[in-house]
Formats: structure tokens, sequence, C-alpha cells
């Protein structure tokens, strides 16, 4: 029933919720088509967030088929290996995530991402990746960028203990402007999990290596780039300390406490900017269990407040 | 001990459809079993409260996590961890908001060492003759109307005590409410509208005084509203009608609860859902309480309200509005109990492990407040003057010869106190206790000293008596300070009692006679919530002034105030007044300083 009032098992269901977002918002909400890439723990917690909500749809993409690693964070696989045998991640999440809410159609999308044309995005409002190297995130970005309607870009990555997500509501790109902000122009406060991040994303990127498959054994390498990073940028290398690289790299399983904060966290964004309801975050969250604290960090560019960055295209 | 509705499905995920009415505590468990076999988990359909939960139950566990929806319960189990000595995370939400507390006893403040807002009351005039809120309608319409009609007829009823004048009327108004033998329900129905908002109305009016600086409402009678009769003779009266779903909605044709009715339609509403009421469930008439997920009650109570407002010029609203008011209900969101979750369960961890150093409290924002959505703060030290943790004597002032013991046990030990089962003593003598194994002669000696007046008992009470109170399955014990005094104003201390050096809520002009009506979850932080760009709903309403949990910052010189504190008789663990100490030791810049925007942030979007 697409009429266009809430239907009454709707109101019954989403009462709870139209008290904090409103009737009009929920029925945004349910028109809405999200495409989710990368399907870890954080990025569980997040589907299941927005197909509680009930969005109109969720997509997935993740070719990597199941194993046993990925039980320690995803609750969405059940440890049944009978179940989940032969299948890939986004198949099995599929199945459990459609549980929750049978007014949303959940799918998965097979296939290489990067290869997907831009008349593939055109079908969502919202796309979300996690579990991606840099230059593909920045490829899905621009795509996202070339759609004549606004699609709203977001990526998320929890590495043990710190989660850090990106929201471009096409404010900012995830390329050469938001993250080559040249990091003499930030003020001093931002906080460190930033760079630490970034530079372990360039690490990944300039090694050729899976997203998240950095060690404590690829530290020395980290910290050479590191260093390389902060010379060019004229920031004291004490702004990116060797313990939160370090954290970051032996963390190399998501800790799930975590995955349900960013993934609440996202969640929360995701439905404002749908439904038009609340100030989306601009534009960076970081979280880190060690001091308990989620922080929003604006990295823009000063002066402009938009577009034009200056990009550093030795990185 | 709760079950499984559909409201609940939104946000908590372990559920599903098929299990709408199921124990919560076993699918739970049944659930969480199916991602995790290895777990030993243990579900009690039961009451928090029930007595096998005593202090040696609590003292088998490592670490208490709450997920209440109530203070009593949240108070209870407070004291039961101080008790058996059991660390304890709390933790509550509301819409965007949230937070994480940890309690260690001796250590950090207990969950009662500062106030939480206790639910809203509000003045009988206010209800019964000058209603200014829509909130006062409904509560108009919830406990006196719905409660004259339909529930226990001998229950003291405010309905009519200042709305009309003495004498005569309080006789006449006796019989008002009973239907009479000649008249069909419809005109039963008439009747009883025109009695409560007309009749009554008038009555108000007449007295000029209390009309003197307010709006003057009007009378409204139903010949006015709706001048043709209602009722037809076949076929429509049926229409609507099944056994399950008895709704005056359904039965008119009103589709959307998130409309706005007119008057008219208000009153077809109401008067439908007296028929209804009388025509399909007659036998639960003199027994119903008011239920949220009782849609013909809802529908009774919205159109009352809506009819009232009108009458005084207050805007209406929908039943989906009036409904969360009457039913105190928590607006709620699965990604703001996510992160809630979260964070419970990283201080879980850090109890598990002893990490004591690192405790925090953490606040879950909707704006952020120096960039920060989640905030967190060190636990205070305990509340020296916490009756609770900190074993602080309370004072009493009463009228001994007039109040019975049967008052200050209802309006003291339990509804302000926090007790289910107390026990009474005066020195060596019990006055007053409960309890399976009593033997009848102290059964009937007990029950007669609550009927005695205070001075009157074997034990007297005099100004300068010490009585102690306890609650045995709390384990919890204080002392109270009585001193007598002759008179208290009815408005301002209608118990005729008052309690001092008990930690509360700061006192709201509006909080006389408990006509209670909301209980937030999220207890440190103002729990109103508005939804941007629509209509005000009044969800919750918190006392003018109330300093919300974190309002004020107390340092450690305040905290010891009156006290010759040895502060070094502090813990290592037990940090400064700088609440938010530097966490990261290189860098100076995290150091956070909260006070002053948290007082902003408290008075942020009030009604």
């Amino acid at each position: 029933m697409d009429g266009e009032e809430l239907t009454e098992q709707e109101t019954a269901l989403y009462d709870r919720q139209i008290r904090v977002w409103g009737a009009d918002a929920q029925r945004r909400l349910s028109k809405s088509h999200i495409l989710v890439y990368g399907m870890k723990g954080t990025v569980a917690e997040f589907c299941k967030n927005i197909v509680l909500a009930g969005v109109g749809s969720v997509t997935l993409v993740d070719d990597r088929v199941v194993a046993e690693e990925a039980l320690s964070a995803n609750f969405l696989i059940l440890p049944d290996k009978n179940q989940y045998q032969g299948k890939t991640l986004a198949e099995v999440c599929c199945d459990s995530l459609k549980e929750f809410n049978h007014m949303v159609h959940v799918s998965v999308e097979k296939g290489d991402i990067s290869t997907f044309g831009v008349e593939f995005f055109e079908k969502f409002d919202t796309v979300v990746i996690s579990c991606c190297s840099l230059a593909k995130k920045k490829l899905i970005n621009q795509k996202c960028r070339k759609l004549s309607k606004r699609v709203a870009f977001y990526t998320v990555d929890c590495r043990g203990s710190c989660g850090e997500i990106f929201v471009d509501l096409q404010d900012y790109k995830y390329s050469k402007e938001a993250i080559s902000v040249p990091w003499r122009a930030l003020p001093r406060r931002v906080s460190k999990l930033y760079f630490a991040m970034r530079v372990i994303e360039l690490f990944e990127d300039v090694e050729d290596r899976n997203p998240g498959e950095t060690s404590i054994a690829d530290l020395p390498g980290i910290l050479k780039l590191r260093k390389e990073l902060c010379e060019t940028n004229s920031l004291s290398e004490s702004q990116v300390p060797d313990a939160l690289l370090e954290r970051l790299l032996i963390g190399t399983r998501e800790f799930p406490p975590v995955c349900a904060i960013i993934g609440g966290i996202l969640g929360q964004e995701v439905i404002k900017a749908i439904s038009g309801k609340g100030d989306p975050l601009k534009n960076f969250f970081f979280f880190d269990a060690m001091d308990g604290k989620g922080l929003i960090e604006d990295i823009s560019e000063p002066n402009t407040g938009s577009q034009a960055a200056l990009i550093n295209d030795d990185m | 001990m709760d079950t499984i509705e559909v409201s609940n499905l939104n946000r908590q995920f372990l559920f599903r459809q098929s299990h709408v009415g199921q124990s919560k505590a076993k699918v739970a468990r049944d659930a969480v079993l199916r991602f995790r076999s290895n777990i030993s988990i243990t579900p009690y359909h039961v009451n928090v409260k029930d007595s096998r939960f005593n202090v040696e139950f609590f003292k088998e566990f490592d670490v208490v996590l709450n997920g209440l929806d109530n203070l009593d319960a949240r108070r209870h189990v407070n004291r039961l961890c101080l008790a058996a000595d059991v660390p304890l995370v709390e933790s509550g939400t509301t819409g965007f908001l949230g937070q994480v507390t940890v309690h260690l006893k001796g250590k950090t403040e207990c969950y009662e060492c500062q106030p939480k807002p206790a639910p809203k009351t509000y003045p009988v005039c206010t209800i019964t003759s000058t209603p200014s809120k829509f909130v006062h309608c409904v509560v108009w319409a919830k406990d006196l109307l719905f409660a004259k009609l339909f529930g226990d007829k001998n229950q003291e009823n405010d309905l009519n005590v200042r709305s009309s004048d003495a004498a005569n009327s309080l006789e006449h108004s006796e019989d008002v409410f009973e239907c009479r033998k000649d008249e069909d329900i419809e005109q039963y129905g008439r009747r009883i509208y025109d009695h409560v908002f007309g009749h009554n109305i008038k009555m108000a009016l007449s007295n000029e005084e209390t009309w003197k600086n307010l709006n003057k409402p009007r009378p409204i009678y139903s010949k006015d509203v709706l001048p043709e009769k209602l009722t037809k003779e076949n076929g429509d009266m049926e229409k609507g009608c099944t056994t399950d779903d008895i709704s005056a909605m359904a039965s008119l044709g009103l589709k959307n609860p998130q409309d706005l009715w007119s008057l008219a339609e208000n009153s077809r509403v109401f008067l439908e859902a007296l028929r209804l009421f009388f025509l399909k469930r007659v036998k639960e008439i003199g027994n119903l309480t008011f239920d949220k997920d009782d849609q013909l009650a809802v529908e009774f109570v919205t159109a009352a309200a809506n009819i009232r407002a009108s009458s005084f010029g207050i805007p209406s609203h929908s039943l989906f509005e009036a409904k969360g008011i009457a039913g105190n209900i928590v607006h709620a969101v699965a990604t703001t109990n996510a992160v809630i979750a979260g964070l419970i369960v990283i201080e879980a961890i850090k109890v598990l492990i002893k990490d004591s150093n690192n405790y925090r409290m953490t606040y879950c924002l909707e704006h952020p407040s120096k960039k920060l959505l989640l905030m967190p703060v060190e636990p205070y030290e305990p509340n020296k003057s916490c009756y609770v943790c900190s074993e602080t004597p309370l004072s009493l002032e009463v009228n001994i010869h007039s109040s019975k013991l049967r008052d200050f046990v209802e309006k003291i030990v339990k509804a302000k106190l926090g007790m289910n089962f107390p026990l009474i003593m005066q020195g060596a003598s019990i006055l007053y206790e409960v309890g399976e194994d009593l033997e009848e002669d102290m059964v009937a000696i007990y029950a007669a000293n609550l009927e005695k007046a205070l001075s009157e008992l074997p034990s007297p009470v005099t100004s300068g008596t010490v009585l102690t109170v306890e609650d045995l399955q709390q384990e919890f014990s204080c002392s109270i300070n009585i001193k007598h005094r002759e008179e208290f104003d009815e408005e301002k201390e209608p118990d005729g009692m008052l309690l001092s050096g008990w930690v509360e809520a700061p006192v709201d002009k509006d909080n006389n006679k408990p006509i209670r009506n909301s209980e937030s979850t999220s207890n440190a932080l103002p729990a109103e919530e508005i939804l941007d760009g629509e209509k005000d709903v009044e969800i919750q309403e918190i006392p003018e002034g109330t300093e919300t949990v974190t309002g004020k910052k107390r340092k450690l010189s305040e905290v010891s105030e009156g006290t010759s504190t040895n502060h070094s008789g502090l813990s290592d663990e037990n940090r400064s007044h700088n609440q938010l100490e530097k966490l990261d030791v290189d860098d100076e810049d995290d150091e956070l300083i909260i006070s002053d925007d948290w007082e902003s942030l408290t008075k942020k979007k009030r009604l």
C-alpha cells in the first residue's frame, strides 16, 4: 500500500520513532533507497538500524565469502556453517536483515563496484561505503557527484577500538578536497585520529593493500610515511602519536561495542539526511573507546567553506 | 516481567512480530543464544522488585546493567547494589538523548546522589477549574472523567468538587454519572456531555473571582454541536464493530490518528466511545483503569480532552499526540539505543577488568557541545549528603497529633523514600513492619498502629524523636528526626508533612497533589523533545528551573561543604575538581571544561 498516508501497520510499528521525527519524515524514509558496500560489523549494525527505521530499500554489495572471523563482530551472521558455507557476506546479511522488518526491501548486488556505471548509482539516495580502498572511495564519490540528483555519500571505518565516519552531502568531497586539506591549514586541535587514519589509508593505497589488512608488522613503514607526510605539511609528528598508530594497527578486528556506537551514529546521520530533520554532522565523526569521546571535526578549506582546495598531488 | 508489544519492534531488535505477547526476558535470551550459544543466560519473567532478588542474589554478580524504564525500579536496584557492593551501570534514552553512568559503592555517586526529576504533577484546581494547557485537559479526561465513568466508583474523585457550587449540587452530582433507567445510551451520553462541558463550566463562570485575570471558558452543549440524533434505526450502529477492535474511530470512519478533529468530530467520538463501552464492554465498567493500549479508552480521553480544550480556548490535538501525553509515552529510536548499548558494554568491560581510573559517565547529545556528540565525564565522588549511600539523617516536620502512622508510611516512607517493605522503629520498639512470617497478633498491632496519630502510638512520637526506617529487602536504612509543627499550607504542602535533607529535584510551583503524568528514561538531560517545524507536542514537562543531573557541577570543595573533610582521605582514584581530566597525557588541548556550557545546554529547548 503506497498511498500518501502511513498504513495502520506502519503507524503501529513506528509509533515511538514517529514521536521523534514526525509522520512526514517517516514517509520520506519509506521512499528512500540506500546502497551499502562492505559488510563488516559496523555496517551490519548500521543496516540493522535503517531497516528498523523503515527505509524503502537497502542494497548490499560484498562478494567476499563468509569466513569464520566475520562472526566475531557481525551479529547478522549466525554461527551455523551449514547456513553460511559458500555464501557471500552480502547474501547472508541480506537474509538476516529481511527478518527485522518485512516492509523494507533488502537485496544483493553482485560485482565489482568500481565497474558500476553512473546510472547504477542514480537509483539511490544514499551510498555508504566501508572496507574500501582510498582509490575506490574517490571513484564512487565522483560518480555520485556526477548525478543530477543529490546523492548523500558516507564512508565508515572501524579499526580496533576506534571508528571514523565521513559525511558528504555534496558540500565536500572525499577526494582531493576533504582529505587533502593541507594539514597545516587545520586548527591544531583537530583530532589525532583524523591524521592517523589518513596515514594508514594512504599507506594501504600506496602499498596496494586490501583495506584493513595492514598490521603491526607494517609499523616501520607507517612511521616512515608519517614522517614524510608531516614534513611535507609542516605538522609535528607528535600530532600523530606512535601509540595511536600502534593501536589502530594491532586492532585488526572490530570491537562490537564500537560497531554499535559507530553504526548508531551513522544510522542517525543517514536518517537525518533522508528525512530532512535535524542538522547533519559536518563532516567527520571520530570515536575512540579509550577516551570515550565522540567527536565531530569539520575538515574543510578555511575561508572558502566550500569547494576549492589545495591539492597536494605528490601525495 | 514485561511482554513484547508491537511498538517495541522499531528498536528492540531481538524481537519479531511473531513474539508479540511473549516474555521479553525469555525471547531475548533465545535470540542471543542463536548467535552466541556459549553464554549462560537465565531469564526471569518477574518484576525486578520481587523478593527473590535480595542482597544475597545480587552478591552473586560482578556487575549489574540496568535497562529499566521507571525511577522506582532504578532506585530499588541502586540500593540493592549498594547493599551487595556490586558495581552498577545505569543508562537511559529518550529520543536522541541518552546517558550511561557507572556507580560503585564508596567510590562514585550512587544513582540517588543527584536529584532526578520527579514525575510531573499538577495542582488540583488547575485540572478541575483553570486548565491552561492541553496536558491539563488530558489529565482531567483521564484521571477524572474516565475514572469517574468507567473506574472504581468508590475511589475519591475531584470531578465536580470545585466546578460547581456547594450544597445541593454535590448531592445532585452523585446521581449525574449514573445511567437512568429510562434513558438510552445516546441520551445518557449527551447528558454527561452537557453536565461536564456545559453545566459545570456555567457554574464555574459564576465565580467571578476565578476569572479576573484569566480567559473565561465557554460552556458547550451537545445540542448545539450535534443537533441531529446520532443513532439511526438499524445497521449503522454495528458498523465497524468486530469484537476484536472496538473503536469509535473505525465506527465513525475516522482513519488517521494524526488528524485534528473538529469540535463536532470530537463530540461524535466522545459519544460513540461512551456508547461502545456500554454496549460492548459493560462488564468492565467499574473496573477500568486507563491503558494507553486500549484504543477505545484513548479515543474517549482524546475526545474529552479536546472538547474541554475547546471550551477553554486551548488548541486541540490529534489522537496520536493525546495518546502520547495520556500514556506517558517515551519516544525512542533504534540508533540512540545502539549507541548507548555500545557505551554500556564499554563501561561494563572496564568494571570487569577493574580499570577504575577510566570509569566514565557518558552523555549522548543531540547537538554537539564543543564538537562532542558523545561526552565522557569522570564520575563524581559520593554525595556526602545522600541519605541513601551516605547515611545522612533526614528531618520531618509533621503535626504529630493529626497525622497518622499510615500517612507517614504511605506518603513519606513509600512514596518519597522509595521503600517497598518498610520497618519502622523508635529506639528498640517496632512501630510497624511488613513480612510474611509475622505472628497474627503482631499483624493486628501494626494494623492498629497505622490508624493512630503519631503522638498516640504505643511508643509515642514527639518532637525530637528519631525514627529509624528500613527496607529489609533493599538493606537500606535511614533515620528521621521528627519535629512537631501545627500548621501546613494546604496548597503547597498538601501532605501535611515536610521532609528535608531529602535530595529531590527543585520544587516546581505546580508541584502539588500528585496527579502524575510523566516519567522519562533519560534522566540526565531535559527529556522534552520538539518536532522541528511541526506542532509542539508536549511529551514531557520538566519543572521550571530544574537543575538537571549535571547542571550543577560540584567541585570537591563544594561536596565536602559542612564537613571538615580530610582530602587526603580520598583514594587516588577520586580525581580532583577538574572533572574532565587530561585523558591523553600528551595533549593539553583535550581538557574540556563543561560547567558553563552545561547550564546553557540544559536550558535549551524549553517548551
